[in-house]
């Protein structure tokens, strides 16, 4: 249901990085997209081309890789494959795990036309909780 | 391979020889909301406001909580909260009968509240005369866990006639949750079959450490649990601001 929205900030993303390197089409966008980030890749992308009109990224190609589900144990210290609603250790059966990737929710790269500058991808990724 | 025939052209390059530049991003998709979220979260540490983030579905009790918390802690948390819900002001009233200060986000149809919307309802309340910020989210079990709205804490609730097994049904929601409220546990003699120690375990189940309290807002059922948490809150967060960081938070 929130697709279109996370479209609409892919969107803006986009002509962000379109911008910066001065290109005036976008032709392709891939994704890193984990099934525990809340997002249906399907959704996204019936939503993307909504998303995209009139945008430098109108008919752009939107390819998502879906990342897979890992955690860590934390009592066994092994890395194993999880269910998206069974996060538990599949060595040991430890609930105790951190996730180590299944969560991703990532522009990973655009595929600029008529670019006229060295790519520049914006700002870094930042975080901060207390 | 050679300029000459194009055999130097592979399906690894193609996009680079046709003139067109892949640049790698790798940002998160919401960073605008992620900013955004980091303003709030600065703005209420600056007032030494804890904000509590209520996820459920509809119905499963998160006003009558607020209420009951209002009724119960009035004298000792000074309290505000903002309503998310798509129409009507109904829950607000219900809020501001008990005295408390709320600002109500009606978000039309959309399905979650985001950083904007919080931050833009933040201009209405004076956050200087309060302990803990509410956010009371679109009662939804889905869309609301993938916005992060500045909060200090996620709350998930799950009431009794939902049924225990919404965790594993609802995982990404129930992962993101700092404390998970069984709710409406006034019904557990009328509904049996639901298993408070399965609903456990089914949050365990996503790697979740959370501490999880069985309540009810209606008969007042393990509230003090829920008011310890708010106030152990409220001064993990003061001593945690008084503490200078390397990045001055």
């Amino acid at each position: 249901m929130h697709e279109l929205a996370i479209c609409q900030a892919l969107i803006d993303q986009v002509e962000t990085v379109a911008s910066n390197n001065r290109a005036t089409r976008v032709s392709g966008v891939t994704l890193d997209v984990g099934p525990l980030s809340g997002v249906v890749p399907e959704l996204l992308l019936n939503a993307f081309p909504v998303a995209a009109a009139g945008s430098v990224a109108e008919g752009a190609i939107l390819t998502i890789e879906a990342a897979p589900v890992r955690v860590w144990c934390k009592s066994c210290e092994t890395e194993s494959d999880a269910k998206i609603n069974r996060l538990v250790c599949a060595s040991c059966g430890d609930w105790r795990t951190e996730l180590r990737s299944g969560d991703e929710l990532m522009l990973r790269s655009v595929v600029l036309e008529d670019a006229t500058s060295t790519p520049h991808a914006g700002q870094p990724e930042e975080k901060q909780r207390v | 391979m050679c300029d000459t025939c194009g055999c130097n052209v592979t399906l690894a390059n193609r996009e680079l020889a046709e003139g067109k530049q892949a640049t790698q991003v790798l940002g998160n998709l919401l960073q605008v909301n992620d900013d955004q979220a980091l303003h709030n979260r600065v703005h209420f540490n600056g007032h030494g406001v804890l904000s509590v983030n209520l996820m459920s579905s509809p119905g499963a009790g998160k006003t009558a909580l607020l209420e009951a918390t209002a009724e119960l802690l009035g004298n000792e948390l000074r309290i505000g909260v903002i309503e998310g819900d798509l129409e009507t002001e109904n829950d607000a009233e219900r809020i501001r009968a008990c005295g408390v200060p709320v600002v109500q986000i009606c978000t039309g149809t959309a399905c979650h509240l985001d950083a904007h919307m919080v931050h833009d309802a933040l201009h209405q309340i004076d956050l200087d005369g309060l302990d803990v910020l509410f956010v009371e989210n679109v009662g939804n079990l889905v869309c609301p866990a993938s916005f992060d709205l500045g909060q200090h804490r996620n709350v998930a609730l799950l009431s009794t006639p939902e049924g225990d097994d919404k965790p594993a049904k609802y995982p990404v929601m129930f992962r993101s949750a700092d404390l998970v409220l069984l709710t409406k546990r006034d019904l557990a003699p009328y509904m049996p079959e639901f298993d408070a120690a399965k609903a456990v375990s089914y949050v365990r189940q996503l790697g979740n450490v959370a501490p999880i309290l069985e309540l009810s807002a209606k008969s007042g059922e393990g509230l003090e649990g829920w008011a310890s948490w708010l106030k152990r809150g409220v001064a993990d967060l003061r001593e945690n601001l008084a503490v200078p960081t390397a990045e001055g938070a």
